[in-house]
């Protein structure tokens, strides 16, 4: 049996608007395994950076429970919450607005060690270098202003801030997605690199199906709030099932101009994810839906390690 | 003009050179690009940010800000005219009605508080003599060809989604039946099963008004889709002009060679991905020789010396690298 | 200055300050008028009050190097004395409503919801007063006085800088840098002080400079109703108003203090530009 890093149990995240309640993470159940990378796929809006936040205690759950560990960290509060804070670490997207313009790089990535309150003045000089050595940022640039750097390299001083608490799990939100490819094999690689030196678990969210096939193990499909397909990776690319799915990965341009993908192209509206209707989510777009898509969807394990929410899913095959 | 209209290049350009100045600081953003645009065919512009894509875009517009910006040499001619000679009160009657660009973001490129259908309508009425009745006939009839009922014309930006406001930028830009669309990154800022809709919807009507478009982009995979042709840029230059099939089969400069590289290959499980390592060049600076050199593995002496001439094979397939032979020869092609 | 191991950020602000040439130049003057201010009896080739009846409304002359006044008091002697006054209050003063203002906005700024509303809407009642009005109700129940007048005109500042800051930071406050914050353990002091209001606090700067000017300006409206500094004590403002009068016949009696109000807005504003292109490493050369 694999150990469980993160578990999250029925987990919701509402916010509430003008218009109603905007359901933005809807009963999420799911586990990432130690040192697996789970990567989060969607489209904008369907709440997978929310879900991302909310497991980290960035923002607060509507309810759900959250396991670090095994341990119930869902209600953590103080102490404990600097605690489970200090395990649990993000990257963000955009490398320009992630990190404080006014600030020297080096006290961005020194700034985590400070507020720890463990180290005295000289380690954490000396483990701010370590960081900005390992993250490769050069010698002379230690000193320099987030203005003067390239988006990688900023992206480089996010990482190394997220790490410099030596977090057991970091969700990475679409870390590379505003970067040219390639410096986004860069940052990838140096992802990969530290996860395999320092046994850390990924979240990696992204809306980029090449980059989240490369570097999760497993992938959870979200659409609008909620998990519509998961299993491993190469199965997902190998053997979609959910509708949406399917219509998402015929949808990626490939670069293969010999075989290229048969588009498929969705038609109807997408539903506002706010005060949603109980049925399936995805049903006003799918070509398949019938009447018993109206009704609450369940999440179901069609083969070991693979689920999905949709109620014709056997009879599609 | 010879009237062999089909196989001559509708919109051209030929040593397009742009530079961006503030005070002393001279950024050469586009150094010396010829490009050809086709009747009913799309040319894609491959490139990293600030590689001068969307400047080239701009230059052919003639909408580069007028202060801190000068085309310093080039010729950009739109079906025999020069259009960097014209004045700007012809000029005007090109821009929207000749030539139209998509911007970027759809987000910005709208107006936030005027209805949608009255864009539209407005950049009817700019370029034609319609009445008001028939300018709003128009808009409507744009609206239902980019795939939005009519009766949301009276509605504002903010109503509607990213895909949708996008549809509506590309409903403005060929309101006019433009002969060129000048498309800067159109579907980037779209998710994946919105920018296949988008995409397809743009193609089908190029095919339609057999239109010249320019796609902008950076995804290969966009590419792939979408374009007949491939034009490669790397700090301000082309490196590699060539059909779809000669770029994509047979990629023979080092920097394409590197972008393909790059991208996760969906098919491939090695962990490590291989990027360009380095980082472009600083553009305020003049090159000599090769703009890639500093970064290409291939690189030799030579390519730091004088100008890279062309290598054209008979098919017309361009390449700006010395060491083509070699480097193919590398690569196992 | 990547050269500059383990510098601070003061030592950088102070260092990028020093470049600034029009902010020195402003620093300079600023510095020349506190010493003409502490040594302005020495100075002043007349005691500020000295009558000299024969010499009513005279032109600048060497014997009175800025003319005399409508009671033949020499105007050189009150300006170098005026400076005390004013400077001083204008500088104060606006220290003090910046101080409370920019304070009352991050709070505000940062908590949101009801402690946002409930001081935005108290600054909403000091505001909906004109304020000069404002500034003489303060007057008139603290009374006269050096340190009264200067509380009296602090007060009418403090929304201005308040909603400046509030509405910077309200924008800053999306920003993912401070979500980061958060998520690496920061307490709210800390987010606020070395995050939020560094970023937001550049219009408050620029909105200092010109306080003072209004400030100096406002003092003068004060003394010239009977609150504020009395006479004779020789506050610029005050004697632009009490020669206004006299503008046609003998302009100098204006020209001079309002010369010295100018220079001094003028160096204050030179010298805010650079504090606030120095705080940003954005315009470091």
């Amino acid at each position: 049996m694999s150990e469980s890093m993160v578990r999250v149990e029925g987990l919701k995240k509402y916010f509430s608007t003008a218009r109603g309640l905007l359901h933005a993470v809807d009963d999420v159940t799911m586990d990432i395994e130690k040192g697996h990378t789970v990567g989060i796929v969607g489209e904008s809006g369907c709440g997978k950076s929310t879900l991302g936040r909310t497991i980290i205690h960035l923002l607060d759950k509507t309810d759900g429970k959250i396991f670090l560990e095994g341990e119930d960290v869902s209600d953590v509060k103080g102490k404990d919450l600097k605690r489970v804070r200090e395990q649990m670490q993000i990257i963000f997207q955009d490398p320009y607005s992630s990190i404080d313009p006014k600030k020297s790089i080096r006290d961005t990535v020194k700034e985590p060690l400070k507020v720890s309150g463990r180290y005295s003045k000289s380690e954490i000089e000396e483990k701010t270098d370590m960081l900005m050595d390992l993250v490769g940022i050069d010698e002379r640039l230690k000193y320099a202003y987030p203005h003067e750097l390239d988006g990688g390299r900023r992206q480089r001083v996010g990482i190394a801030r997220a790490l410099a608490l030596d977090p057991k799990f970091v969700v990475c939100d679409e870390p590379v997605s505003a970067l040219d490819v390639s410096i986004q094999a860069q940052v990838l690689n140096l992802l990969k690199k530290l996860q395999m030196d320092r046994d850390l678990t990924y979240m990696f969210v992204t809306h980029d199906m090449s980059v989240v096939k490369h570097i999760s193990d497993e992938i959870c499909v979200m659409y609008l709030g909620q998990v519509v397909e998961k299993c491993p990776s190469k199965e997902l690319f190998k053997m979609p099932l959910h509708p949406y799915t399917k219509a998402l990965l015929s949808a990626i341009p490939s670069i293969d101009i010999d075989h290229p993908n048969k588009r498929e192209i969705l038609r109807g509206e997408l539903t506002s994810p706010i005060n949603p209707k109980p049925g399936c989510r995805f049903a006003a777009r799918c070509k398949f839906a019938t009447e018993k898509c109206l009704e609450p969807q369940e999440q179901q394990e069609v083969s070991p390690g693979h689920f999905v929410r949709c109620c014709r899913v056997e009879e599609l095959g | 003009m010879d009237n062999t209209a089909e196989n001559k290049e509708f919109l051209s350009v030929k040593n397009l050179k742009v530079e961006y100045f503030s005070g002393k600081t001279v950024v050469h953003a586009v150094n010396g690009v010829d490009l050809k645009m086709y009747k009913g065919k799309t040319l894609g512009l491959v490139g990293e940010t600030g590689a001068g894509k969307t400047t080239i875009a701009k230059s052919i517009l003639r909408i580069l800000p007028d202060v801190g910006a000068r085309i310093v040499e080039g010729e950009i001619k739109l079906d025999g005219k020069d259009l960097l000679s014209l004045k700007e009160h012809d000029m005007r009657k090109i821009r929207g009605n000749e030539i139209s660009m998509i911007f970027q973001d759809p987000m910005t490129a709208l107006n936030p508080v005027q209805r949608v259908g009255e864009q539209i309508s407005e950049a009817v009425k700019l370029h034609s003599d319609l009445s008001k009745e028939q300018c709003e006939e128009r808009a409507k009839e744009m609206l239902k060809m980019v795939g939005i009922t009519e009766d949301r014309y009276y509605e504002y930006p903010h109503q509607f989604s990213g895909g949708m406001k996008q549809r509506i930028v590309i409903a403005i830009a060929l309101a006019c039946n433009p002969q060129v669309l000048l498309a800067d990154e159109p579907t980037t800022a779209l998710d994946v099963t919105i920018q296949a809709q988008v995409l397809e919807l743009v193609g089908e009507l190029q095919k339609k008004f057999n239109t010249a478009m320019l796609l902008i982009t950076h995804d290969l995979g966009v590419v792939a889709t979408v374009c007949d042709e491939v034009a490669i840029i790397y700090a301000g230059r082309i490196v590699e002009y060539g059909t779809k099939e000669q770029i994509f089969h047979h990629p023979s400069h080092p920097y394409t060679l590197g972008l393909f590289g790059a991208i996760p290959d969906m098919a491939d499980d090695d962990i490590w991905l291989h990027p360009i390592e380095g980082l472009p060049p600083d553009p305020t600076k003049e090159i000599v020789g090769c703009a890639f050199a500093p970064r290409c593995k291939y690189a030799t002496e030579a390519c730091l010396k004088g100008e890279i001439p062309a290598l054209t094979t008979e098919d017309g397939h361009i390449s700006h690298c010395i060491n083509m032979k070699s480097v193919l020869s590398k690569e196992g092609k | 200055m990547k050269k500059h191991k383990g510098q601070s950020e003061f030592s950088r602000f102070v260092y990028q300050l020093s470049k600034n040439k029009m902010a020195m130049i402003g620093l300079v003057i600023l510095l020349i008028e506190v010493l003409i201010a502490i040594f302005a009896t020495q100075i002043a080739p007349y005691g500020y009050q000295e009558i000299d009846p024969t010499a009513l409304r005279q032109v600048p002359s060497a014997k009175h190097w800025f003319g005399t006044d409508e009671i033949g008091r020499d105007i050189f002697s009150r300006v170098v004395v005026g400076t005390r006054y004013s400077l001083s209050m204008g500088i104060i003063a606006t220290a003090i409503s910046s101080v409370i203002g920019i304070v009352i906005g991050a709070v505000a700024g940062f908590a949101g919801g009801w402690t946002d509303n409930i001081i935005m809407r108290a600054l909403d009642v000091i505001q909906s007063l004109p304020g000069m009005l404002l500034t003489i109700v303060m007057s008139a129940v603290l009374g006269s006085g050096y340190f009264n007048t200067i509380l009296a005109l602090s007060v009418g500042a403090i929304p201005g800088q308040a909603r400046m800051l509030r509405a910077n930071m309200l924008k800053q406050r999306k920003a993912e840098y401070i979500e980061a914050a958060y998520s690496i353990n920061c307490s709210p002091a800390r987010i606020i002080f070395t995050h939020l209001v560094p970023n937001s606090i550049s219009a408050n700067i620029v909105g200092m400079t010109m306080g003072v000017a209004h400030t100096i300006i406002q003092a003068a409206s004060l003394s010239f109703i009977g609150l504020g500094v009395q006479p004779p004590t020789p506050d610029w403002g005050a004697m632009l108003s009490g020669a206004r009068a006299f503008i046609r016949k003998s302009p100098h009696m204006v020209i001079f203090p309002g010369l010295a109000i100018a220079v001094t807005v003028l160096a204050v504003n030179m010298l805010g530009d650079g504090i606030r292109d120095a705080l940003d490493p954005k315009l470091k050369k």
